[in-house]
């Protein structure tokens, strides 16, 4: 107990760096898959981008970012079995944020398809395993974990499918596709807040001690869907067409009913983004300010504090903000192909198994199911040409990331163990 | 920063925009065939080699982007449609672009004499198979909206009609071909035997342009019916 009094602010100090480190990284890099495509086809400013980004990250971070933290503060190994060593958590959860932080910046600065998600996930099961023993390790629970992993993409893509092929039957496949989108692109709006409303606010919110019976989280769904189709009639309205851009491409106008849609998708991306991958920063950074506020005490049922998840919000912010626009701009002219309905289609099919995942707890890559989505997409015969040795590297990066992560927080927590202990 | 991301290497070059602009080309080649014909009735041979010049290079245009296109479809490219039908229907395409530097390389080379009677039906052989190209082409521009529709629906009924009318404007070239060489044949000891010879595989190369724009038309509604 006297290592966690005597340097218990130290590790409290690095904790803070490496997790702020982690939560701007996935601003900077990640935000652009949601931003991409709007940006990328001219919808909207990267400055307003930005400002939606933020708004909608840190909404997500706190208002749906507490159940992954959870799990990554102590759902994947067992703190309980840590009470007479509260010290190790310390070690081995610093270790971890440390060892995300190296193989992160290594990775990005390489351009290498790295998921922070794999990596915190590596690095905690890594220390665990090496530094306590393979007990402690929730196996039950990161099998789920890692099942989560393969499923979650396939979803993403099946879902996806789906919505094409309904915008193909519903709007693109009708006598005035431009009419129907403009009369049924409001529904579609709908749906985006109806489902991640629904699924976020589903039983409620703990952190936030939100309860809701299944009755009023459904009336506030449908509720928040009602608001964003009202304010995306507006928009669509606002939208100039012409018979005149018609003639080179018959769904010209059609596709620009989409733009405004699918500024609702981006921002609920932004959304599911924060709820998930704030936790791969500050789960690991409420573990260790748990043992060090309470001097040793490991509760794993201690609340989260609220002004964490409020810090790795604004560390996102800010990593979206310093760096997150140049990557969404070059991402943005890359994408060209995805034009606003298939943006529109992948877009809320991701950001609807994200959520799906944050409410459940499970730690995902929103990368790999934002590409599992556009493949749904691509099944549907919707684009143009898939890269699938794309696929490939993802599968790679997997193999080698969760190693990477779990090898080198061991070697940082046999390092930190010998300085301190 | 941002080259790792594996969202944005995931899309490829859209070859659908590559085979529309190696139409484009293609057909800009094979619209220069009729004045080479008629520059040969007017007995003009400067006109001849100037056409012939252009329509090389037209050629070579659409060599590159073909090349380039195939370099750029690899095997793990997931496509709407299969890879091999789209080589293929590039394949026709370059056949019409083939067979334009053929014909004009042939005029310019040689003097061919022409039989009495036939240069106005050559010329419009040619112009009626130029028809077929440009059909083929607009048919090659309703791609980008296949794609949007997933290669279903009322945009490949519309397609399919398009390709009809190709088929139809065939047809007739295949019996303007059989006029002109009943005709050529009734001349045929008023020229020089090798003269006959190359007129009668002139008049087939004419009639090539047709039947490789046919064969896009064909390719494009394979690709549909999937």
């Amino acid at each position: 107990m006297e290592i966690i009094a005597q340097y218990g602010t130290i590790f409290t100090s690095m904790a803070l760096i490496f997790a702020f480190y982690a939560c701007w990284a996935i601003g900077a890099n990640d935000v652009a898959n949601a931003m991409g495509p709007p940006v990328g086809s001219g919808s909207l400013s990267i400055r307003n981008a930005v400002i939606i980004a933020a708004i909608f990250e840190f909404a997500g971070a706190f208002i749906a970012g507490g159940e992954v933290t959870s799990t990554i503060r102590d759902g994947m190994i067992d703190t309980e079995s840590l009470i007479n060593r509260p010290e190790l958590l310390m070690f081995g959860m610093t270790a971890a944020l440390l060892a995300t932080a190296i193989w992160l910046h290594v990775a990005t600065s390489q351009g290498w398809p790295v998921s922070t998600t794999h990596t915190i996930v590596g690095a905690i099961v890594g220390f665990a395993i090496v530094g306590i023993g393979p007990d402690v390790v929730k196996w039950n629970k990161m099998g789920t974990i890692v099942a989560s992993w393969f499923i979650s993409p396939l979803l993403g893509g099946t879902i996806a499918f789906i919505i094409t092929m309904s915008i193909r039957k519903f709007i693109l496949e009708t006598d005035n596709p431009y009419a129907s989108a403009k009369a049924r692109g409001p529904y579609y709006i709908f749906l985006v807040g109806f489902i991640v409303a629904l699924v976020t606010f589903f039983k409620g919110l703990k952190h936030l001690k939100i309860n809701l019976t299944d009755a009023e989280t459904f009336g506030m769904a449908v509720v928040v869907g009602i608001i964003c189709a009202i304010v995306g009639k507006i928009m669509i309205d606002r939208q100039n067409v012409s018979d005149a851009d018609n003639k080179e491409f018959h769904y010209a106008n059609a596709e620009k009913v989409f733009i405004p849609m699918m500024v609702f998708t981006a921002a609920a991306m932004c959304f599911a983004h924060g709820s998930n991958d704030v936790a791969n920063g500050i789960g690991p950074l409420a573990a260790v300010l748990d043992v060090v506020s309470s001097q040793g005490q490991i509760h794993s049922k201690s609340p989260l504090p609220l002004w964490v998840l409020f810090l790795g919000g604004i560390a996102i912010v800010i990593g979206l903000a310093t760096y997150g626009t140049k990557v969404i701009a070059t991402i943005g002219t890359k994408i060209t192909e995805l034009t606003p309905s298939r943006a529109f289609s992948s877009t809320l099919a991701a950001a609807t198994v994200v959520v799906l995942a944050s409410k459940t707890g499970l730690p995902v890559s929103t990368t790999h199911i934002a590409v599992g989505a556009v493949m749904g997409v691509g099944l549907a015969r919707g684009i143009g040409a898939l890269d699938l040795r794309v696929i490939g590297k993802i599968v790679l990066s997997w193999f080698i990331t969760v190693p990477v992560g779990a090898v080198g927080a061991a070697a940082i927590f046999f390092l930190l163990k010998g300085m301190f202990a | 920063m941002g080259h790792g991301n594996p969202f944005a290497s995931l899309f490829g070059k859209s070859p659908f925009k590559a085979v529309q602009q190696h139409m484009r080309v293609v057909t800009q080649c094979a619209e220069l065939v009729p004045g080479i014909f008629e520059a040969l009735v007017a007995g003009n041979d400067s006109k001849i080699k100037e056409i012939k010049v252009q329509i090389d290079d037209l050629e070579h245009q659409a060599d590159t982007i073909k090349d380039g296109m195939r370099t750029h479809l690899h095997k793990s490219m997931f496509m709407p449609v299969d890879r091999r039908d789209l080589l293929e229907l590039l394949n026709y395409q370059d056949n019409i672009a083939d067979m334009a530097e053929k014909i004009a390389g042939l005029l310019a080379e040689r003097r061919m004499e022409m039989p009495v009677g036939m240069g106005a039906p050559v010329v419009a052989l040619a112009k009626r198979c130029i028809d077929a190209c440009l059909q083929a082409g607009k048919i090659i521009e309703q791609l980008d909206e296949l794609v949007e529709t997933g290669f279903g629906g009322r945009q490949s009924e519309l397609v399919m009609g398009m390709v009809e009318d190709l088929s139809k404007i065939e047809t007739e070239t295949n019996a303007m071909v059989a006029d002109l060489l009943r005709s050529l044949f009734l001349h045929e000891d008023e020229i020089k035997p090798v003269s006959v010879i190359l007129w009668y595989q002139m008049i087939h190369w004419i009639n090539e342009l047709a039947d490789n724009a046919e064969k896009v038309g064909d390719r494009l509604r394979l690709l549909t019916a999937r």
